[in-house]
């Protein structure tokens, strides 16, 4: 399906966000639209509030000044009038730049002089002082706004205002300037810039993934469509804004099928308004559920005994019919009684307390789920599904049908998706949701996308014989070569690692080395939770990460693991032969992950350079000191000493080392 | 150099304008028995100020406080509290002058939740009767849901929403801290009194608290009096501050005056007999 095909089955007039925010106004004028706990009270707002507010908003804009083509970045945790303040930037032409706001001020200074911002919107002080602070190197900022106002009052005011104040103005200037509003609505076409959003970037400065109208509207239409979205669906908006994902559910999707957006009070209260508003359509990284799961694990831990043994027996019963029953398989009806009275005494309560209950459609995508984590949910009923996508693809490639999902396939090509396998493994997508350009980037744009509209992935993967799933391995760039000329496939062993509850992240090493070597992190509420329970006293993470019988535990995980690569040929080589215990966790603040979370492994690399050295050598242990920044930006350094483990190798790799 | 004597008060560095004299005291002295606690002080505190008093362990800075709240009364001297010399009170009269506090050690009700501990704050706005109360009716609800109100607010305002409905007894200390501040501020207080609010907290609770405090300061125009041992802290927060040893004043004025003040380096740091 060519681009323009793929518009032809939407109406022309739908062609923006503005456009589709009008739409919903004039068919769901009551139905709710967003909805937010402030004050502990659940206010909300029907889409014809919500189109007078963005109205304000976008008139309150045009009264500052704001011109089609500028760039607006926005500050700030996920709250209505952020969101409103995307769309009302849309609707006066102007281009919405969402931002990461736990980004530091040179991060954040990046951006904001590569998009060339003349707006800030920020959602409170701590992303004002921020952006004062860039303001200095950065010149182009000319008006910040904010939304919070607490702590505002003695700022200099004569280029900064409160959101509220902006709003206020722009309805007084309704008859002077509602005209150029509906004129520069009226103006937006399929192939003006609907946001531009950063990639994060495992490597390198971030770039601006420029998206159109086409992009967004088209696959939030398919998507939609894909899985049955409809108005009165929930969803609950927790998650960056500055993230692709975000603006897909929270605005694509939410605009063109007209359901309502949950905003959370503060983030440490999401699993609390999650079990409120009981959502839906979910979406949550791999990393949420497992907490999840590691909370629950936890808690029954503590229960009674009666009360463990019938969670224990239910959940077996559970694993054995629950995704069968989930995937219309048949199933007995012994089976089937026995799991209905699982679901009102285990299950049913278990999903209230999560959240969960009502989700209809449920996704994890970003990073690999353990079978453990993706089994426990579907067995409790939950339609928990994968699916592969990127920035550049306006988040689909490819996603799991209903009744078709399993744990080690990201799914078949989304709807209007073509997917090709490159000689290399590589995978290329073209597709209605590929983005424009990087943003005053063409070399990079080039070197991603060809002239026919085919983007290279990065990742390496290939079609399953049979169901026609896409399986992805790895990073493409991160597939290596061990010295003697087997596959070196780090994120494969890396995954299998993490899927233990007490590894909270590995990394392996091993490219053009003879053998694997691997950094854990452990996970400290699993593993304080069980040292609480063994009575073992510890003050610090570093403490904790130190002890004996921690590494005990961490050397069987590893064992097991490399028994489970060693029974796959090709990746035999790359178990772990020795391996330690990090003593800090690795941080965003320390530029050793990405703001999403994903491992900068050359940066891990060079950093940690003498722990590789070490465990490359023969020594026992290594005194190390590492630079770590605080989270008001000072810096500090910790010093420790680290003890260093072999592991059991098995197969045939452990037969060559015996040789040596 | 400040101008203390008139009326209309005096405009702060960062811009704020502070009223006049909220409190006055007036040679305070306050004996335990034959302990002299407090000898002749006198100082005032005025409208909208963060006003603070240091000095070294045992100087009778709590003491002090005490006397402000009309916990204590002291055997000479007199307290003209909005041009009125006070009386000798009790303690539920106290908090009815508007006046709250917070204590050195936590003095919460460790088995409530948080909402419940800060809606205590609002009693003395809580009008209804006994058997109102009781059926929750008429102006007893009406009553409930008015307060309730302030209280979220100030949740918000203090961003403890997450621990809304937690035991207290479960809260680590710095969060404890601050429940106990805000349970203060549900009060509506004209001038809220902290005692060593961040005494031991760690730097970041610390910034946190140094930050709500110049907030409440901010938005609700609170004045402010402070006992607090962390001198960084004492001369970032407040407008004026009064240092005593031994019970007795030996300085007043603003961070840069007492710092300069050789009294007070010589209480702080001793000096050299030779």
């Amino acid at each position: 399906m060519s681009a323009t095909a793929a518009t032809n089955s939407v109406p022309a007039e739908l062609c923006s966000v503005p456009a589709l925010l009008a739409r919903n106004a004039r068919q769901y004028p009551l139905n709710p639209a967003y909805r937010e706990k402030e004050f502990g009270i659940w206010q909300s707002w029907t889409w014809a509030e919500t189109q007078d507010e963005v109205r304000a908003m976008a008139l309150g804009f045009l009264v500052l000044g704001m011109q089609q083509g500028d760039y607006v970045a926005i500050i700030g945790r996920n709250r209505p009038a952020l969101y409103w303040s995307m769309v009302a930037a849309q609707s006066v032409g102007a281009i919405p730049v969402p931002l990461y706001q736990d980004a530091v001020a040179e991060e954040m200074a990046y951006v904001l002089d590569h998009c060339g911002a003349r707006f800030v919107v920020c959602g409170d002080q701590e992303q004002v002082d921020k952006v004062l602070e860039v303001q200095e190197k950065v010149k182009c900022i000319e008006e910040i706004l904010y939304l919070d106002k607490r702590g505002m009052r003695k700022y200099d005011h004569t280029h900064m205002n409160w959101l509220e104040d902006a709003m206020r103005e722009g309805r007084a200037a309704e008859t002077r300037l509602g005209a150029e509003l509906e004129k520069r609505i009226a103006a937006l076409g399929w192939d003006d810039t609907c946001v531009m959003l950063y990639t994060s970037g495992t490597t390198g400065k971030p770039k601006g993934v420029v998206l159109s109208n086409r992009n967004i509207i088209i696959t939030s239409k398919n998507s939609s469509e894909f899985d049955h979205l409809k108005p009165g669906d929930e969803i609950l908006a927790y998650l960056p804004m500055a993230w692709v994902g975000d603006f897909i559910f929270a605005i694509g999707q939410a605009y063109w099928t007209g359901f309502c957006v949950n905003c959370p009070e503060s983030a440490q209260t999401m699993l609390t308004d999650l079990r409120e508003i009981g959502p839906t359509y979910y979406f949550a990284p791999p990393r949420i559920f497992e907490n999840m799961l590691t909370t629950v694990m936890i808690r029954m831990e503590d229960a009674s005994p009666l009360k463990r043994r019938l969670f224990h027996y239910f959940m077996e019963q559970a694993r054995k019919t629950g995704p069968k029953l989930l995937d219309g398989k048949p199933v007995g009806f012994g089976d089937k009684l026995k799991y209905a009275l699982g679901n009102l005494l285990v299950y049913g309560p278990l999903k209230d307390t999560l959240g969960l209950r009502r989700i209809r459609v449920a996704y994890t995508a970003g990073e690999a789920i353990g079978p453990e984590i993706f089994e426990f949910y579907r067995s409790l009923g939950i339609n928990l599904k994968q699916l592969y996508g990127q920035t550049e693809a306006s988040v689909f490639i490819t996603q799991q049908p209903d009744g078709e999902v399993r744990n080690d396939t990201v799914g078949v090509p989304s709807p209007g998706v073509e997917v090709r396998i490159a000689e290399n493994g590589e995978v290329f997508y073209r597709s209605p949701g590929t983005f424009e350009s990087y943003y005053k980037n063409p070399e990079s744009t080039a070197s991603t996308k060809d002239p026919e509209g085919w983007v290279a992935t990065g990742d390496a993967g290939f079609f399953e014989e049979g169901s026609g799933h896409l399986r992805i391995i790895d990073r493409a760039k991160d597939v290596g070569k061990m010295a003697d000329g087997g596959m070196f496939a780090p994120k494969y062993v890396e995954n299998k690692l993490k899927f233990f509850p007490n590894i909270l992240e590995a990394v392996v090493f091993g490219n053009d080395r003879d053998r694997c070597v691997a950094f854990i992190n452990i996970d400290l509420s699993a593993v304080g939770s069980w040292a609480e329970r063994n009575n073992i006293a510890y003050s610090s993470y570093q403490e904790l990460a130190g002890l004996k019988r921690v590494l005990d535990t961490i050397q069987e995980h590893v064992e097991t693991v490399n028994e489970s690569v060693a029974q796959d040929e090709m990746l035999a080589g790359c178990q772990i032969h020795r391996f330690l215990v990090l003593h800090k966790e690795l941080d965003a603040d320390d530029g050793e992950m990405t703001r999403t979370r994903k491992v900068r492994r050359r940066i891990v690399e060079e950093k940690f350079a003498d722990l590789i050295d070490a465990l490359y050598g023969g020594k026992d242990s290594i005194y190390t000191e590492t630079e770590v920044t605080y989270e008001d930006g000072r810096k500090g350094k910790l010093k420790a000493t680290l003890e260093i483990r072999d592991a059991r190798v098995f197969g045939q790799v452990a037969a060559k080392v015996a040789a040596q | 150099m400040l101008d203390t004597n008139t009326e209309d008060g005096y405009t702060t560095a960062d811009g704020r304008k502070i009223g006049g004299v909220a409190m006055e005291l007036r040679n305070i002295t306050l004996r335990f028995g034959g302990v002299v606690a407090i000898k002749d002080i006198s100082f005032d505190i005025r409208w909208g100020e963060i006003r603070a008093i240091i000095g070294p362990n045992g100087a009778g800075k709590s003491s002090m406080l005490n006397v402000i709240s009309g916990f204590y009364h002291p055997q000479e001297g007199e307290v003209i509290y909005k041009g009125y010399r006070r009386p000798r009170m009790r303690p539920y009269q106290v908090a009815r002058q508007g006046i709250a506090r917070t204590f050195q050690n936590i003095a919460l009700f460790e088995g409530m939740s948080v909402l419940d501990n800060i809606m205590t704050g609002r009693l003395h706005h809580m009008k209804a009767n006994i058997f109102q109360q009781a059926l929750w009716w008429g102006k007893a609800q009406r009553e409930e849901q008015e307060n309730r109100e302030q209280v979220e607010k100030i949740i918000d305002f203090l961003e403890i929403q997450h621990i809304r409905k937690t035991p207290v007894a479960r809260l680590p200390y710095g969060l404890k801290k601050r429940v106990e501040l805000a349970r203060a501020l549900a009060a509506e207080p004209s001038i809220l009194l902290l005692d060593e609010p961040m005494a031991g907290m760690n730097v970041e609770e610390k910034e946190d608290m140094c930050r709500f405090i110049l907030d409440v300061n901010d938005e609700f125009n609170t004045t402010t009096v402070l006992i607090e041992h962390d001198m960084g802290v004492v001369m970032d927060l407040s407008d004026r501050v009064v240092v005593m040893d031994y019970g007795k004043k030996i300085g007043d004025g603003t961070p840069d005056e007492v710092r300069g003040n050789e009294e007070v380096i010589k209480a702080y740091l001793g000096v050299s007999h030779d």
